[in-house]
């Protein structure tokens, strides 16, 4: 009698649990996670980068790629030791990795929830099922490439990023979160940079590209 | 391996930026045209607590791995190279909708055609470099 009584007891809980840690804990994980979650966590990925003695700067690894490729013959700008900075391009392998596993092993597939006035206005100008996707096939599939505007668009937005970074001397990362949480003016001047630079590109000349 | 903690360090970065969709081009789309939350959220809070962060390691004086006392990283004094470099970034980032982090993220994910984005991006930090003289800053 009491051993059927553990047993009952004991496989309930462990049902439960399973059922638990199956709706809540797992499937916390495979959706989209909330921003009041990320925002933290990107914060934390800074404060490791910061307490191991580095910064958190992403477009840097683009100035010491041009040195490694033998950018420095050409300008003092690249006479750097590219052999310092690799920690950052090992950063950048982890990033690669941590991509892949995000969507193959902590993802369910669930589509973007994005604001259906975005998702039509978007629909209107060409852009089909916004969501179901981390980009547009518009622009990065085999096929927009082949037609020539894909490629020019992807050279271009590539162009205009990285010479943007140097200029303004770095991106989202050291200047979005590092300059403004380290409350660096500098930072603030190229974070409304990125916004007027951002809204023009959204507002005027995507839709006269579309 | 020395580097170790820091591929851990990318690899948590990389999961993170895909799970919170600061990767999606569309979230980029949707942030410059304010018709979500989602994006300002993320940078809001990452942003609080950053500065949560530099305030605690500044009032405790807080050592780094290194044995150095946590420091603020600070950029030079400036404005147009500010306001125009970060003009000329935000216009490639709403266009292709990936900073220089979301760039090898997505290559990640399986977009291969972000290499055409990586290796221009890297033609553009090169001209940056060639001609960064004749700019003003």
């Amino acid at each position: 009698m009491l051993i059927t009584y553990v047993t009952f007891i004991t496989e309930r809980s462990l049902t439960s649990l399973y059922i638990y840690t199956n709706l809540s804990g797992m499937n916390f994980i495979l959706n989209p996670w909330p921003w009041y979650v990320s925002g933290p966590l990107i914060a934390l990925v800074m404060a490791l980068l910061v307490y191991f003695g580095k910064t958190f700067g992403m477009s840097s690894n683009l100035k010491t790629m041009c040195t490694m490729l033998g950018a420095n013959k050409f300008s003092d700008f690249f006479k750097v030791d590219w052999k310092e900075q690799s920690w950052n391009l090992v950063v950048v392998i982890g990033a690669i990795i941590g991509g892949y596993i995000a969507v193959n092993f902590l993802s369910n597939g669930v589509v973007t929830n994005l604001n259906p006035k975005t998702v039509s206005e978007l629909s209107d100008l060409g852009f089909n099922n916004a969501g179901t996707n981390l980009v547009p096939k518009e622009l990065y599939d085999f096929e927009s490439i082949m037609s020539g505007k894909g490629l020019l668009i992807l050279i271009i937005g590539g162009l205009l990023v990285g010479f943007g970074t140097r200029y303004a001397d770095g991106c989202t990362s050291g200047h979005a979160i590092t300059g403004l949480s380290s409350l660096q003016k500098p930072s603030l001047i190229a974070v409304i940079g990125f916004f007027i630079g951002g809204l023009i590109m959204t507002n005027l000349i995507l839709p006269l590209i579309f | 391996m020395k580097h170790f903690k820091f591929l851990l360090v990318g690899i948590f970065f990389g999961i993170v930026l895909v799970k919170s969709e600061a990767v999606s081009w569309y979230r980029i789309y949707e942030m410059f045209r304010f018709q979500s939350f989602h994006m300002y959220g993320i940078i809001g809070t990452a942003v609080l607590s950053g500065m949560l962060f530099f305030l605690i390691s500044k009032k405790r004086s807080v050592k780094n791995t290194l044995n150095e006392t946590i420091s603020f990283p600070s950029k030079d004094k400036g404005f147009i190279r500010y306001i125009i470099g970060g003009s000329i970034f935000g216009l490639g980032w709403a266009l292709i909708g990936a900073c220089p982090g979301p760039m090898y993220i997505l290559l990640g994910t399986g977009v291969y055609s972000m290499l055409i984005v990586i290796a221009s991006a890297l033609v553009g930090t090169f001209l940056y470099g060639v001609i960064k003289d004749k700019l003003p800053h």
